[in-house]
């Protein structure tokens, strides 16, 4: 499937851990805003907003999800949609499926935050399969393809390439589609880029990691931001 | 009106074979591990299952399986997350073999198909989908400038459900996330069979409370509380 596939060439610049990517998204998130964070670094990001006034979502049917449960605190019947034990936060409340996707299609989630497989220049994302699995056309859609949708911003939080050095932000994804032109924000282990209608634009690199470098582990034409400046944590 | 059945096999004895049948639950929230037992042991052929996942955290299907009574599986996250446990997984072997056929909807299009079955809907007009895979061989039409799919209704022959509560007439509350997709499948059951944990003289239960009306349900089998699931994505 990879036949467009080039390894990439990456900085000596060590690259952030997966908890970095999450604390930069956290940062960015506003005060009173509905969340709905996907599985993998998504998840993460809950660690960086404690006592914040920020209330998430989980698609199995839960609003304002607390913290993981460990030990006596842990129920079966109260978990995320990533299938972690949960613990439940005042206000908390549940419901059932319908309405948790009348939330996400109906507009009223204010951010999502998913990983990817790969994001294109024109924000295109595919993450729910990777052909490399060899299962044609179905996979674990999850409630990504709702989310890319319905969420009001659409952050995605990944490794800038893939474990095998491969590109993830591309031209045109060469992967099963989740939805068209949905990411807002691409936040990696090197950088964070907006995606604007004049194309991908290059905002933060983490530091010692140069534009140069950063384009030249991305697939795509990148525009430098004006602003561009060192990433803060 | 009594609807209360002896066991969770007289239950289900009528389950025929090429019937369509939905198992409630997500992960190890709210599945009707009984119902799905008293059904493998019973034994039938050419079932379609509708199920969240077929996957690795619900074992009981995998009974089903196993046996060889599965034609087809209509999901939405149907293989293990890890594509190296998948290559050892039952249900994901069978769908590589071709002897399961498998169709995944994203999750929000995977409930409102029952949803809308349930109210006398034949289908609905979604965003979701429109570029992707989900969208082939679909009606597409703009609102409001806005392309969507046509889906369709998804009728079951029976739905099994988990609940908390439940009364001699059917009415249901479920516990915590464990609703899920429980609710929209009792909706949208010909023939609706709810396992409770506890079984409530009917008038015992708060009016004000009850999820599932009891128009929704045909039987009810008490099971009581089951086993700390054991959840391994």
């Amino acid at each position: 499937m990879s036949i467009t596939a080039k390894k990439m060439i990456l900085p000596e610049t060590p690259p952030l851990e997966r908890e970095m990517i999450a604390l930069r998204i956290a940062n960015m998130l506003q005060d009173g805003s509905y969340v709905n964070l996907g599985i993998g670094i998504p998840t993460l990001v809950s660690n960086w907003i404690e006592g914040r006034d920020i209330i998430l979502q989980s698609e199995i049917g839960m609003l304002k999800t607390g913290p993981l449960a460990e030990g006596e605190l842990i129920d079966q019947d109260r978990i995320n949609a990533s299938c972690q034990y949960v613990c439940e936060l005042p206000g908390t409340s549940y419901f059932n499926i319908e309405t948790s996707f009348a939330m996400i299609r109906g507009g009223r989630m204010d951010v999502a935050v998913l990983g990817a497989l790969q994001v294109s220049a024109t924000g295109d994302l595919a993450g729910w399969n990777n052909p490399a699995r060899g299962l044609g056309n179905v996979g674990n859609i999850g409630g990504s393809m709702d989310l890319a949708v319905g969420a009001r911003k659409l952050i995605i939080a990944m490794e800038h390439v893939t474990t095998g050095g491969e590109a993830k932000i591309v031209e045109k994804c060469t992967y099963p589609l989740t939805a068209k032109a949905c990411v807002d924000v691409i936040v990696t282990n090197y950088a964070l880029i907006e995606v604007t209608p004049k194309g991908l634009v290059l905002k933060e690199t983490v530091p010692g990691v140069t534009a140069e470098d950063i384009q030249n582990m991305t697939a795509a034409p990148l525009i430098i931001a004006e602003d561009l400046h060192e990433m803060e944590l | 009106m009594d609807k209360v059945y002896p066991s969770a096999e007289a239950a289900v004895e009528d389950v025929f074979d090429g019937a369509v049948v939905a198992f409630g639950g997500f992960f190890s929230a709210g599945k009707p591990l009984e119902l799905t037992r008293a059904l493998a042991k019973k034994g039938v052929k050419n079932l379609t299952v509708v199920t969240q996942q077929v996957g690795t955290g619900n074992e009981e299907i995998l009974e089903l399986v196993e046996k060889g009574m599965i034609k087809k599986a209509i999901c939405n996250y149907p293989f293990p997350r890890s594509a190296t446990k998948g290559l050892e997984h039952p249900f994901e072997q069978a769908v590589r073999k071709g002897t399961i056929a498998v169709e995944v909807y994203p999750m929000g299009t995977f409930a409102e198909k029952m949803r809308c079955a349930g109210a006398g809907l034949y289908g609905f007009y979604t965003p979701t989908g429109v570029g992707t895979v989900v969208a082939e061989g679909k009606e597409v039409r703009v609102f409001s400038g806005v392309e969507t799919i046509l889906e369709t209704a998804l009728p079951l022959d029976f739905a099994f459900v988990h609940a908390w509560k439940g009364d001699h007439e059917g009415n249901l509350i479920y516990r915590h996330t464990a609703n899920n997709y429980n609710n929209v499948m009792a909706m949208a059951g010909n023939i609706t069979i709810a396992e409770v944990e506890t079984l409530s003289e009917t008038g015992e239960l708060d009016p004000n409370c009850i999820h599932t009306p009891g128009i929704f349900v045909k039987r009810v089998v008490e099971v009581g509380r089951p086993e700390l699931w054991k959840v391994d994505v």
